[in-house]
């Protein structure tokens, strides 16, 4: 695939989404000072020694910016694995055996879906220790089910296809239709539903960190973050509006990148690619 | 109205109220069964085990879970969510001026947002693939990207702190005059339309779009038709259904988007009262008010369905 | 306005002409996937004239630019389609110069529409009768009362059961004939003087085509409306037109009387389009034993619900062709699948070599599956689109027979050889095949397995006729080579005519008629055979009133 037929949109989106990403993996290393370390006032404006001043205690915003990122990232990718892992093996199961099990598991989903995520995790975590790996578990399974329903979905439109059906009259087994017919065609949408689970599991994690839900001091991923300087806010200082637009600006790079998965997929029908 | 849409509309209330009854199971379950021991969840790793037998005893831990979620069940059909832990207040109580708010604040929100989201989806379509329509559909994209609080704190710092023009925290209380009350909740309210705006202009667009495309509306053009005569005869009896199933989806949306917009303008609403709830683990109270809310997203959901049942004209005048 | 209509009579008057489309050039934007937006042409100059109260033929292929021609003389492009060049003057002046309210006085008024899929084209949401005199009030010719008075007349001309009240109906409560007939009236209730008629009976069964074909036939011909009459159906076309004109690609091939298109075609493709059903095929004689017997088969969907086959029995001899042959709904697929496995019989058997064969698809052994391979309807869908020809037509190899690596590559290509595609094409995704190509890579696959039955479902009908001809004489010729039998499900009789050794005709799950191909098509015939051949359109002039005054006689004799 030559570079030139990338659009302009999905450049910036993967532009962005690879510095953002980029900051995370190097936090340590990237950040000027460290992530608790105190290096001056509270809520200094902007500076050459802190670009993006300091935070309710004192410490360097950029610094946290960039520990933010690494903290919001690998919460949302853990959950957006499980929940990929679980609702897409679940789901590609269900299409392809169905029977019972699909419908016991479908029926089940429905029942998850019909509470909204924020409210059901919100009512979980009023009992579970405030863990990351309780977020994770909680966020990844409560998302699975969109995941499981988009890959059932997916998988039972391509199950009944006259190819699958010319596979099965062949005598091929299960392993060779769903790995394949089915998989190779579902790929695609799933990977444009990556992108768009990641950017649900990253605004699910900072609103909950943002409610005091979610990951707890000292440590802050950007959402808590916002909840740490809003009061600056009504003094008019906007520390808490900078993790927020990060969360925005990651959240719109992602799906400037899934959009053009999507689109791509969708017109080009199969083939090469 | 005839048999056979009473019939599908009986059955999907009745479906309903059997999600309803499952969903207050899975909220009790949730809070109850999976973590182990609520009382010490509650009271922390340090408390002592007469502590922790007083607890149990207090919250009928030691009945069985199925006769507690009984109990519980029994109650709130009764009225009575029980009282909550951290204050002992009743919680019906708490939650009736809540409740009152929160509406308030959605319905002030809804009242702005659905019929704004129509007309610029239908701005959208009749400028389709226009520089308009580029516009509003990536707006569209930015909005469903931003966090609710970056909305929130943008519209504070600038509307109340920099302009001083609506306050930034929106207090009210039963004694809050009409109007005082409206003004406190234009700052939250305009967070909350701009969260759901997007969404449901997207989806409407997308659903106009779908009839409009439709092989009847070309026979309408062949006829020599004017365009708002085909948009008034031809496409809106067909639209209305799809539309309203939009509208519906996205209220239930913005009952979720309540919640932290509630937290961010310290509105003393049912979002608010969860939140705060959680964070004290005042179990009884985040059953109810998780119950609640479920309870109006999946009324919300039913009403969606109906009106696509009544609105479908192959079962309004069965074969 | 009125002027315009002045000048329309006097127009008129002078030259005779009702519609005089002149050098039109049409063209479209396409979007190709990951390329700059580039324009098509979809007619390149053509120009027709046709008189007040005549019906022309416009007929070719998919992508032939008729339907395109029929709708710019409404001015109209559908789908962002642009008429960018010529002229199309109806009554006398160019409808491409009268701007949008000139426009739409016509539409409705002077010209109306009649589309292929009426199910679609009528609004659910209001009654029939409505939307049948909707034109008329819009454009002020007649009070409701008199519009609805001419709707039933209509109703009635078109045959249409209960012609006073069917107009309170709505769309979905009428069948999908009557709906095409209530089209047809709705395009004739405001009086136009010409009337575009798109595909109007090609979705519809071959026995209800000809009702509805007669209808329209008398409508055009008590009401001296003019026609254009756009189908792929020669045979068709041939019985209510008094001229034809040839379409290829957007460009005109040939343009001339009826009789003189069919009888004396000018054109090479025209000569081919005409003779495309002449395919040399000697009947051959059942053999003693068959090798794949369905006997007593009985099957249904849903539980056993829905019976779908009942009591079928038929018998397909080693390198020879059963031809199964009926309506939609007849069951005919249906027995595919039964014998395939996928839909296992309620009861009855399917005998294989003298053994019985496992009712459901996973009890049967990898050697019966290879014995039987099946070709479908929509070979795009058919295949993989993840996978080159080479993986599909190599996949039976390896999976049957085990052939790896250089020997597979060579058998491929030796099948490519044989389907007449030649190995360039290995490596090429379906999705980069044309309609033919992809049905015969189809066919390379099942050819791959060395099967003694290949079942055949329907596999001409999505192509167009010079294709769907040129598969039919490669499967004979196959057939010839590999000494394969077929089990050729299809619709259309013609197609049956050419390839068929013996015939089962079905009708409502029931075999109707079974035999070789000479018995099944020599009189006498029971009554649905008799119904179904007597609705085959024949490319002659005049078949069709002969066809139906036979049936008057038939029920009359009844």
């Amino acid at each position: 695939m030559a570079l030139r037929q990338i659009p302009f949109t999905a450049w910036v989106g993967l532009i962005l989404t690879g510095f953002l990403a980029f900051c995370a993996i190097f936090a340590p290393w990237v950040a000027p000072h460290g992530n608790g370390e105190i290096v001056g006032d509270v809520w200094e404006p902007m500076s050459a020694a802190h670009w993006l001043g300091t935070d309710n205690l004192g410490r360097d915003l950029i610094s946290r910016m960039i520990y933010g990122a690494r903290i919001t990232m690998e919460i949302a990718v853990a959950a957006t694995a499980l929940s990929f892992s679980l609702g897409s093996i679940l789901g590609f199961t269900a299409a392809v055996f169905g029977g019972w099990f699909d419908t016991l598991l479908s029926r089940f989903v429905d029942l998850l879906m019909s509470i909204p995520t924020l409210i059901f995790g919100l009512v979980v975590l009023s009992v579970l220790p405030t863990t990351t790996l309780t977020l994770i578990l909680v966020m990844g399974i409560l998302d699975s089910t969109r995941v499981y329903r988009l890959s059932r979905a997916v998988a039972v439109d391509i199950n009944v296809m006259d190819f699958v059906e010319a596979a099965k009259l062949r005598g091929e087994g299960k392993a060779w239709i769903i790995f394949r017919e089915i998989l190779p065609n579902a790929l695609s949408p799933l990977v444009a539903e990556l992108g768009v689970r990641f950017i649900f599991a990253v605004l699910f994690l900072s609103a909950l960190s943002f409610l005091g839900l979610g990951v707890q001091p000292p440590d802050s991923d950007w959402g808590g973050m916002v909840k740490e300087n809003k009061d600056g806010i009504v003094f008019g200082i906007p520390a808490a509006l900078i993790p927020a637009a990060a969360i925005a600006v990651l959240a719109i790079s992602v799906n400037l990148v899934a959009d053009w998965v999507l689109n791509r997929t969708t017109s080009l029908k199969g083939g090469r690619g | 109205m005839s048999s056979p849409i009473l019939r599908l509309v009986a059955q999907r209330v009745l479906l309903g109220l059997v999600l309803l009854l499952a969903v207050s199971v899975l909220i009790f379950a949730g809070t109850q069964i999976l973590p182990g021991d609520v009382a010490q969840a509650i009271l922390g790793q340090s408390a002592t085990p007469e502590a922790l037998a007083n607890l149990r005893e207090q919250l009928g831990l030691n009945d069985p879970a199925w006769l507690r979620y009984v109990h519980w069940l029994w109650g709130i059909l009764h009225g009575d969510f029980g009282t909550a832990q951290s204050s002992g207040l009743d919680i019906a109580t708490s939650i009736s001026t809540r409740l009152k708010n929160t509406l308030f604040l959605a319905a002030c929100a809804a009242i702005v947002a659905v019929p704004l989201a129509i007309i610029l989806g239908l701005i959208a379509v009749r400028y389709r693939n226009g520089f308009v329509d580029k516009l509003i559909s990536g707006l569209a994209l930015a909005s469903t990207s931003f966090p609710e609080f970056f909305i929130g704190y943008v519209l504070i710092y600038f509307f109340a702190v920099k302009w001083q023009i609506f306050p930034s925290i929106s207090t009210v209380d039963d004694s809050t005059p009409f109007l005082e009350r409206l003004q406190a909740v234009v700052l939250p309210a305009t967070a909350l339309t701009l969260v759901v705006l997007a969404h449901m202009m997207r989806m409407t667009r997308a659903a106009i779009l779908n009839v409009m495309q439709s092989a009847y509306i070309e026979t309408a053009e062949l006829k020599g038709l004017k365009a708002f005569d085909i948009i008034r005869k031809h496409a809106f009896p067909n639209a209305i259904a799809p539309v309203v199933n939009v509208v519906m989806l996205n209220l239930a949306y913005l009952i979720v988007g309540v919640v932290v917009v509630e937290v961010i303008f310290v509105y003393p609403g049912m979002g608010q009262y969860l939140v705060d709830h959680v964070a004290k683990r005042d179990v009884p109270v985040v059953q109810a008010v998780g119950l609640i809310f479920a309870a109006v997203y999946i009324t919300l959901n039913i009403v969606a369905d109906i009106a696509a049942i009544v609105a479908n004209p192959r079962l309004r005048h069965p074969k | 306005m009125a002027e315009n209509q002045a000048k329309a009579k006097s127009g008129q008057a002078s030259s005779g002409k009702l519609l005089d489309i002149r050098n039109l050039r049409i063209e479209a934007t396409v979007y190709p996937p990951g390329e700059a937006p580039k324009t098509i042409t979809l007619v390149h100059e053509v120009s027709l004239t046709l008189e007040k109260g005549k019906v022309l033929g416009l007929i070719g292929e998919s992508g032939a630019g008729k339907s395109t021609i029929g709708l710019s003389s409404m001015a109209y492009g559908r789908g962002g389609v642009r008429i960018t060049g010529g002229e199309v003057i109806l009554n006398g002046r160019d409808i491409m110069k009268v701007g949008p309210k000139g426009v739409r006085a016509l539409r409705g008024r002077e010209v109306c529409y009649v589309a292929q899929s009426a199910a679609a084209a009528f609004n659910p949401a209001h009654k029939l009768i409505d939307q049948v005199v909707e034109a008329t009030l819009l454009h002020g010719t007649a009070t409701r009362a008199e519009a609805e008075k001419r709707a039933i007349a209509l109703f009635k001309k078109l045959s249409l059961p209960n012609p006073e009240t069917i107009g309170e109906r709505y769309p979905h409560q009428v069948s999908g004939g009557q709906l095409q007939r209530v089209m047809t009236a709705m395009a004739l209730c405001s009086e136009p003087d010409l009337i575009v008629f798109d595909e109007p009976t090609t979705a519809l069964d071959v026995t209800t085509q000809i009702d509805v074909l007669a209808a329209i036939k008398d409508a055009i011909r008590d009401t001296h409306v003019a026609a254009l009459y756009i189908t792929h159906d020669l045979a068709v076309v041939a019985q209510v037109s008094d001229e034809i004109m040839v379409l290829r690609h957007g460009r005109l091939v040939e343009w001339g009387g009826t009789r003189q298109i069919i009888k004396e075609p000018r054109q090479e493709y025209t000569n081919a389009l005409v003779s495309v059903h002449e395919i040399e095929h000697r009947e051959q004689q059942p053999g003693t034993t068959p090798f794949l017997s369905v006997k007593n088969v009985t099957a249904a969907y849903g539980g056993g619900h829905v019976k779908v086959l009942k009591n079928v029995s038929v018998d397909i001899y080693p390198g020879q062709t059963l031809a199964v042959v009926g309506e939609s709904g007849s069951g005919k697929s249906t027995l595919a699948r039964a014998i395939t496995g996928l839909l296992p019989p309620e009861q009855g058997t399917v005998t294989f070599d003298g053994r019985p064969l496992a009712n459901r698809l996973a009890d049967r052994p990898k050697e019966d599956l290879r014995q039987l391979q099946m070709i479908y309807q929509m070979a795009d869908v058919a295949m993989n689109p993840r996978q080159t020809v080479g993986t599909i037509i190599g996949r039976p190899l390896e999976f049957y027979f085990g052939i790896k690596g250089r020997e597979r590559d060579k058998r491929v290509a030796e099948l490519l050889d044989e389907i007449e595609m030649g190995k360039g094409f290995v490596d090429r995704y379906p999705a980069e095949l044309s309609g033919g190509q992809k049905q015969r890579v189809c066919i390379a696959r099942s050819l791959a397995a060395k099967p003694k039955l290949i079942i055949c479902d329907e596999v001409t009908s999505a192509l167009d006729p010079l294709v769907a001809n040129g598969i039919l004489k490669l499967l004979l010729n196959l057939q010839q080579v590999e000494k394969v039998a077929y089990l050729f499900i299809t619709h259309d009789l013609a197609t049956v005519k050419s390839i068929a050794d013996s015939i089962a005709v079905m009708y409502r799950g029931e075999v109707v008629r079974y035999g070789s191909k000479s018995k099944v098509l020599t009189p006498p015939f029971d009554a649905y055979t008799d119904l179904l051949l007597s609705s085959v359109p024949e490319m002659e002039i005049g078949w069709l009133e002969k066809a139906i005054a036979g049936r008057r006689m038939a029920s009359a004799g009844n």
